[in-house]
């Protein structure tokens, strides 16, 4: 990914930063612009999650993504944050160990990098609670 | 607004195919559907053209005005040509606009096509132009493939119903017996539930034989007028219903894990217009990029309860002679998933089918047939259904 694909949404990525609608209390991560239950009437604004989640499904990966042949295998999840919104992340720990329902705590991690000289992209993984 | 039918069919042998190029795949599809309609190319008025990725697959766009170019119909007729992208879904969108376009009563005779040239890059580059469907700052960022994506539906399907893996594997068994009669598949080998779960892990739960596999090929057919089709051919097949549904673009928005809303919905729209119920269909392609998707089809379409469709498959139901025949063709598992091409050839085997052509994989007596196309991991569903009958 660009570096500024990257950079805009640092914050985002680095804090758990998404979004909450103040018409109808919905939260928001990834964060979104546009409230799909108000739309136009819904009144976004930044919302810093707690990171606190349970594990809501999750894989082993053993065939790698493009960047991550160097990790397999690895555990890639759905986690359901306390406030509600679900967000696709990796949990770092024994595959053996994980399981639906498993509480998850936020962690700062590398993510990737591009290339064997370019920036590193770093974000948020999550490990059992 | 008129009713269609298809008049001509064509696909290309699915497979890799070193030494054929994209537009060698896709001139043979559509001239073949041209021949197969009895028709010449000065009565096309328009096509339309089902590609997901010329750009990272082949390092080309503008593929609309290319087909219409090597097809012969550029350069003296000046046939309109529009390309349609929706991932995996992109044959069965552009079928659904060349539907509109002559059932809007704008074109007579339209070309519906499909086309994927996969094997020009090496599978880890094809493996990361087709996550390119999925959400990619927000799951392929954090190394989430197409395999990774549906594990965790199927993960999710066996911790709320029980399913189990075999059951799972029984859907590859299934496609696998059926594609040995399609002269045109991928993979032609019977294989057991034991080979299924002895394959490697790609994504746990999903062995590499849950995977659908990287196609060359190209499908397409002749739309025309209900009214005038009987000009053209014998058997024309008539589209009662159509009907396309989006959804969240990740995985992780999605209302239920376990279900595509988007097919759900599509499925509904095609049946209410067909007025018809998943009780009138007597065959049926679905969208088997993974076994775990087959499974969910067959459950989002009416076909079995939600849950049971795991045991519907590895009971028979699912096998041609059983209670509502599933990817007759050999599904994008056995067939052959070249991913702009597949919601094309889906239409081309209910057809056939239809026709009573289908061969040793003929279902007796196959009157109504649907065709289901999903782009990603459900965010984009397409559903039609084609009778024998007007």
């Amino acid at each position: 990914m660009s570096v500024p694909r990257f950079w805009r949404k640092q914050i985002a990525r680095y804090n758990l930063v998404g979004t909450h609608c103040k018409q109808c209390g919905e939260y928001f991560y990834p964060p979104r612009n546009m409230c799909p239950s108000c739309r136009r009437e819904g009144e976004i604004e930044d919302f810093k999650f707690s990171g606190q989640g349970e594990v809501v499904t999750y894989t082993v990966i053993h065939a790698a993504a493009e960047g991550f042949e160097g990790q397999t295998p690895y555990v890639l999840a759905i986690v359901q944050l306390e406030e509600g919104p679900r967000l696709t992340t990796q949990i770092v720990g024994d595959a053996k160990d994980m399981s639906i329902g498993m509480k998850v705590s936020p962690v700062f991690r590398k993510l990737g990098q591009s290339g064997d000289r370019g920036m590193i992209y770093y974000g948020t993984k999550f490990v059992p609670a | 607004m008129r009713e269609v039918a298809i008049i001509g069919v064509k696909n290309t042998i699915f497979g890799e195919q070193w030494d054929r190029s994209f537009r060698d795949l896709v001139v043979e599809a559509g001239v073949g559907a041209v021949k197969d309609a009895g028709i010449t190319g000065e009565k096309i008025d328009s096509m339309f053209v089902g590609n997901m990725s010329g750009g990272q697959f082949v390092e080309q766009e503008h593929i609309g005005a290319l087909i219409a170019d090597y097809s012969g119909l550029a350069k003296n007729l000046h046939i309109p040509s529009t390309r349609v992208e929706a991932a995996c879904a992109s044959g069965g969108l552009a079928l659904r606009q060349g539907i509109y376009s002559v059932a809007s009563g704008m074109d007579d005779i339209v070309i519906a096509a499909g086309v994927e040239k996969m094997t020009d890059v090496p599978s880890a580059k094809a493996s990361s132009a087709l996550a390119a469907a999925a959400d990619r700052e927000w799951e392929g960022i954090m190394g989430a493939t197409f395999p990774g994506l549906y594990a965790m539906i199927a993960r999710m399907h066996m911790h709320k119903y029980g399913t189990t893996s075999e059951q799972l594997a029984s859907a590859a068994v299934k496609n696998h017996q059926n594609g040995q009669f399609n002269p045109i598949a991928q993979y032609k080998n019977k294989i057991t539930i034991e080979s299924v779960l002895n394959s490697i892990m790609v994504a746990d739960p999903l062995h590499i034989f849950d995977c659908s596999p990287i196609t060359d090929g190209a499908s397409a057919v002749i739309l025309a007028p209900a009214d005038i089709a009987h000009e053209y051919t014998d058997t024309p097949i008539y589209v009662k219903g159509t009907g396309q549904a989006s959804d969240t673009l990740a995985l992780h928005d999605r209302r239920d894990i376990t279900t595509l809303d988007a097919s759900v919905v599509a499925g509904k729209r095609a049946y209410e217009m067909a007025r018809m119920g998943p009780e009138d269909i007597d065959l049926v392609e679905v969208h088997d990029c993974f076994t775990i998707a087959e499974i969910c089809a067959i459950e989002d379409l009416g076909f079995a309860k939600k849950g049971e469709g795991g045991k519907v498959t590895f009971d028979g139901e699912t096998a041609i002679g059983g209670r509502i025949p599933v990817n007759t063709s050999g599904g994008l598992k056995a067939c052959g998933h070249p991913v702009g091409a597949t919601g094309v050839k889906q239409a081309i085997e209910i057809v056939e089918q239809l026709r009573g052509e289908a061969g040793k994989r003929q279902v007796d007596g196959a009157e109504i047939g649907m065709t289901h196309n999903v782009g990603g991991s459900g965010a984009t569903a397409v559903v039609h259904i084609f009778s024998r009958n007007r």
